[in-house]
C-alpha cells in the first residue's frame, strides 16, 4: 500500500525546547491514523510540519509523496487541515465561511456538495448565523466542512474534539469513519485515550517522542502484566497504602478504580486483601481487568516513576 | 486574480459588518475636522482683563474702551490698586492686568512718552504671547491715532516741531491673507486622518488574523502571501482615499479652504502616501503578535510623527537636530505638500522632490515589510 505520509527522523526545536525528537512513522493511504498523547507532547508541532507551516530542523517529511519543504505549494491544495484552535472567521456566517474557503481553493460548495453533505446538512438550518455564535459542536462541524470543501486527499485534524461535548465527540468520530469510507486518509490527534480505540492505528507520543505505533488491539496486547482494578470508598488512602505495598509495581487512579499491577505478576487476590485489611481498608473490591490503551500509555510514559 | 477578488470580497464583508469600526471609519473624518479645526485654534476670544486706571482721564477711558471693542478682551473689573488687580491674576480670574499711570493723558498730549504696564499670565506661554501681541497692536493703533491728533492740534497752533511724517508698516500675509487658523490646520488634519487609516487599520487587520488564529487556516490554502497582503492592504487604501475625499469636500465646501492646486495632484500623492503608511502598518504587524502591541507601537509612531510633522508647531522653529529628524518623517512631507498644493497652488514642479522622497520611503518600507512578512510563519 502506498504511504500518504512518510516521516523519517524528523526533529524540531524552538530555541532550547525540543518539540520533536527523531520522529519516524508512516501513514498508509486510506488509513485513519491517530496520535495520542498529553498536552505538550509535540502533537501540534508535528501537525504544523505535516501541513507545511513549519520547516523541520532535520529529517525527511513527505506528504502525499511530496517533500514538505520543496513541494509545499503542490501539497497545500490537497490537504484539509483543521487546527486545534477554531480558525474560521467568527464574523462571517456559516455559508460565507464555506463559500470563502471553497473559492480560495478554486471550487464551489455545489461541486463537492456530496462529500460534505452528511456534515453540512446539519449546519444548513443555521447557514446565516455568524460562525462565532455557533456552539462548540457546531463550530467543529463547520471547521470540518470547510476543511473538506475542496475534496482533499489527506485530512489533518489537530485535536478536533478538545472542548467538545461527549455526544458531539461521538458524532464526530462517526463522521470520520464515514470519510474514511470515501477513501480519504485521515491523521488525527487527541488527548483522549478512549478515542484512540477508534483509529486503525495509533501512535503514542509523549515528551517529543513516539513511544509506540500499532493498532489499538495490538497495543493493549502489548500490555502483558496482570492488571487489577481495586475499589474502595477511601480512594486517597487506598492509593497511598497500595504504593507502600512491598510487591506493588504500578498504582494509577482510573476513575473510580485504582489500576494495580504486582511485581509477582499474577497474584492471589486474598493476599492483597489481607494486606489492605491490616491497613484498615476493609471490604476493598479487587477484580482482574483487561488493560486498555491508557494502561499501556501510563506504563510506557515514565517508567522510572512508576516503580514504587 | 480570482483569489484576490474573493479575498477583497471577504474583507469588505467583514469591514462593513463590523458595527464598531464602520461608523468610526466614516465619521472620523468629519469629527476630526470639526473638533480639531474649531477647537485647536490659536485665535484669542474674550480674554478677561483687569484695569488699574490711575489717570482717570478721557484718554485712558478711550484706551480701555478700545481694548473691549476689539472683541478679544473683556473687562473683568477696575481696581484702585495694582495689588488687588494682581491678586485676580493670581487667582486665574484674569489673564491680563493693564495699569495706566497718572498723567497718561497729559504726557501723551505733550508728545512725551506715556508708559503703560501690562502684566500677563504666562503659565500658557503661547496664549501669553498672543495676548501680548494683540494688546500691543491695539495700543500701537491707539498711539498712532493719538499722535496724529496731537500733530493736527500742533499744526493748528502752528507748531512745526511735531509735524513729522509717520512711517507705517502694513504687513500683507500671502496665501492666507487673514491668517485664518482653519485654513492652516485643515490640510494638516487631513494628513493625520489618512495616516491613521493607513497605519492603524491595515496593520491591525493582519495582526487580528494572527491573534484569532485564522491565519493558520489561510496559510494551508493555495493563497500566496502576496495575494494575502494585497487583499489586506487594498480595502483600507480605498477607504483611506474615500475618507480623504470626504475630508477634502468638507474642507472645500464646509470650511471654504482655498483649492488653488489640482485635486488630481493631491489624490495621486495621497495614494503614494497611503501605500507608505500601510507598509509601515504591515511592518508593525510583522513584529507584533497581538492587536494591543500593534496598536501601542502605531500610536507611539503616530504621536512622534504628528508632533514633529509641523502640524501644530512649524518645523522651522525646531532645534536643528529635530529638523534633521523630520527629513525622515513622511507626515511632515505630506503636510507640507498638502499646504503647498491647496493653499499656494503648487504644482508638480514645486513638490516633485518631496514626492520622490515619499516614493523612496514607501518602496523601502514595503520591501522590508514584505521581506519580513514572508519569513514569519503563521
Amino acid at each position: 500500500m502506498a504511504s500518504a505520509v512518510h516521516i523519517s527522523q524528523v526533529s524540531k526545536s524552538f530555541g532550547a525546547v525540543k518539540a520533536l525528537r527523531n520522529i519516524s512513522f508512516e501513514v498508509n493511504e486510506g488509513e485513519l491514523f491517530g496520535f495520542v498523547g498529553p498536552d505538550g507532547a509535540g502533537k501540534t508541532t508535528l501537525f504544523r510540519i505535516l501541513t507545511t507551516l513549519l520547516i523541520p530542523d532535520s529529517g525527511e517529511a513527505k506528504v502525499l509523496g511530496m517533500d514538505v519543504i520543496e513541494d509545499y505549494k503542490k501539497i497545500r491544495p490537497q490537504l484539509g487541515y483543521m487546527p486545534g484552535r477554531f480558525s474560521l472567521y467568527q464574523d462571517l456566517s456559516v455559508e460565507e465561511n464555506m463559500k470563502f474557503f471553497a473559492s480560495v481553493f478554486g471550487t464551489t460548495i455545489e461541486q463537492n456538495y456530496e462529500l460534505v453533505k452528511p456534515i453540512y446538512h446539519m449546519l444548513e438550518p443555521f447557514k446565516n448565523r455568524l460562525a462565532g455564535q455557533l456552539s462548540g459542536g457546531m463550530k467543529q462541524k463547520l471547521a470540518l466542512s470547510c476543511a473538506l470543501i475542496h475534496k482533499p486527499k489527506l485530512l489533518l485534524l489537530d485535536e478536533p474534539t478538545t472542548g467538545v461535548d461527549a455526544v458531539s465527540r461521538k458524532e464526530f468520530w462517526e463522521m470520520l469513519r464515514m470519510l474514511k469510507e470515501e477513501g480519504i486518509t485521515i491523521v488525527v490527534s487527541t488527548p483522549y485515550m478512549d478515542e484512540a480505540k477508534l483509529c486503525d492505528r495509533v501512535a503514542l507520543i509523549d515528551k517529543s517522542e513516539i513511544l509506540q505505533i500499532d493498532s489499538p488491539g495490538n497495543l493493549t496486547k502489548a500490555f502483558t502484566k496482570a492488571l487489577y482494578g481495586i475499589k474502595h470508598p477511601d480512594k486517597y488512602r487506598l492509593i497511598n497504602v497500595l504504593k507502600d505495598y512491598e510487591f506493588a509495581d504500578s498504582v494509577h487512579p482510573f476513575g473510580e478504580f485504582i489500576h494495580y499491577t504486582d511485581r509477582r505478576g499474577s497474584i492471589d487476590e486474598s493476599g492483597l486483601n489481607e494486606y489492605l485489611d491490616s491497613k484498615g481498608l476493609t471490604e476493598a473490591n479487587i477484580q482482574s481487568i483487561e488493560p486498555d490503551i491508557e494502561d499501556l500509555f501510563m506504563s510506557l510514559m515514565q517508567p522510572e516513576e512508576l516503580h514504587v | 486574480m480570482r483569489t484576490i477578488k474573493f479575498l477583497l470580497q471577504k474583507e469588505f464583508l467583514q469591514i462593513f459588518r463590523n458595527k464598531g469600526m464602520l461608523p468610526i471609519i466614516f465619521v472620523m473624518p468629519i469629527i476630526q475636522l470639526m473638533v480639531l479645526s474649531f477647537a485647536a485654534t490659536y485665535e484669542l476670544k474674550e480674554v478677561d482683563f483687569a484695569v488699574v486706571d490711575f489717570d482717570q482721564s478721557s484718554t485712558s477711558r478711550q484706551l480701555i474702551e478700545r481694548m473691549q471693542a476689539t472683541g478679544y478682551f473683556e473687562l473683568y473689573g477696575e481696581y484702585t490698586s495694582a495689588g488687588q488687580a494682581l491678586d485676580e491674576l493670581d487667582k486665574g480670574n484674569v489673564k491680563l492686568v493693564l495699569q495706566i499711570p497718572v498723567h497718561f493723558q497729559r504726557n501723551l498730549n505733550a508728545g512725551e512718552s506715556a508708559p503703560i504696564n501690562l502684566s500677563i499670565d504666562a503659565v500658557d506661554g503661547s496664549s501669553a504671547g498672543l495676548i501680548q501681541s494683540y494688546t500691543s497692536s491695539i495700543i500701537a493703533d491707539f498711539n498712532r491715532e493719538k499722535l496724529a491728533d496731537v500733530q493736527i492740534m500742533n499744526a493748528a497752533i502752528g507748531n512745526s516741531a511735531g509735524n513729522q511724517k509717520l512711517i507705517t508698516m502694513k504687513p500683507v500675509n500671502w496665501y492666507n491673507p487673514d491668517l485664518d487658523y482653519i485654513t492652516f490646520m485643515v490640510p494638516g488634519i487631513l494628513v493625520v486622518l489618512v495616516s491613521m487609516i493607513g497605519l492603524f487599520l491595515s496593520g491591525m487587520n493582519i495582526v487580528r488574523e494572527r491573534e484569532i488564529g485564522t491565519i493558520e487556516q489561510l496559510n494551508v490554502t493555495p493563497i500566496t502571501k502576496s495575494q494575502f497582503m494585497i487583499g489586506k492592504l487594498m480595502p483600507f487604501w480605498v477607504i483611506g482615499m474615500v475618507d480623504l475625499l470626504i475630508g477634502l469636500s468638507l474642507a472645500r465646501f464646509g470650511f471654504h479652504i482655498p483649492f488653488l492646486g489640482s485635486l488630481f495632484t493631491i489624490l495621486v500623492i495621497a495614494g503614494i502616501y497611503l501605500i507608505l503608511v500601510q507598509s509601515l502598518g504591515l511592518f508593525i504587524s510583522t513584529i507584533t503578535h497581538t492587536q494591543q502591541q500593534a496598536m501601542f507601537i502605531a500610536w507611539f509612531m503616530m504621536v512622534v510623527f504628528i508632533l514633529m510633522g509641523g502640524l501644530f508647531t512649524p518645523v522651522e522653529s525646531m532645534p536643528g537636530w529635530a529638523q534633521d529628524l523630520t527629513l525622515g518623517n513622511p507626515v511632515a512631507y505630506f503636510i507640507r505638500i498638502m499646504r503647498m498644493v491647496l493653499l499656494k497652488g503648487a504644482g508638480w514642479q514645486e513638490v516633485y522632490k518631496m514626492v520622490f522622497v515619499l516614493i523612496g520611503i514607501a518602496a523601502g518600507l514595503l520591501g522590508i515589510s514584505i521581506n519580513r512578512y514572508k519569513k514569519t510563519v503563521s
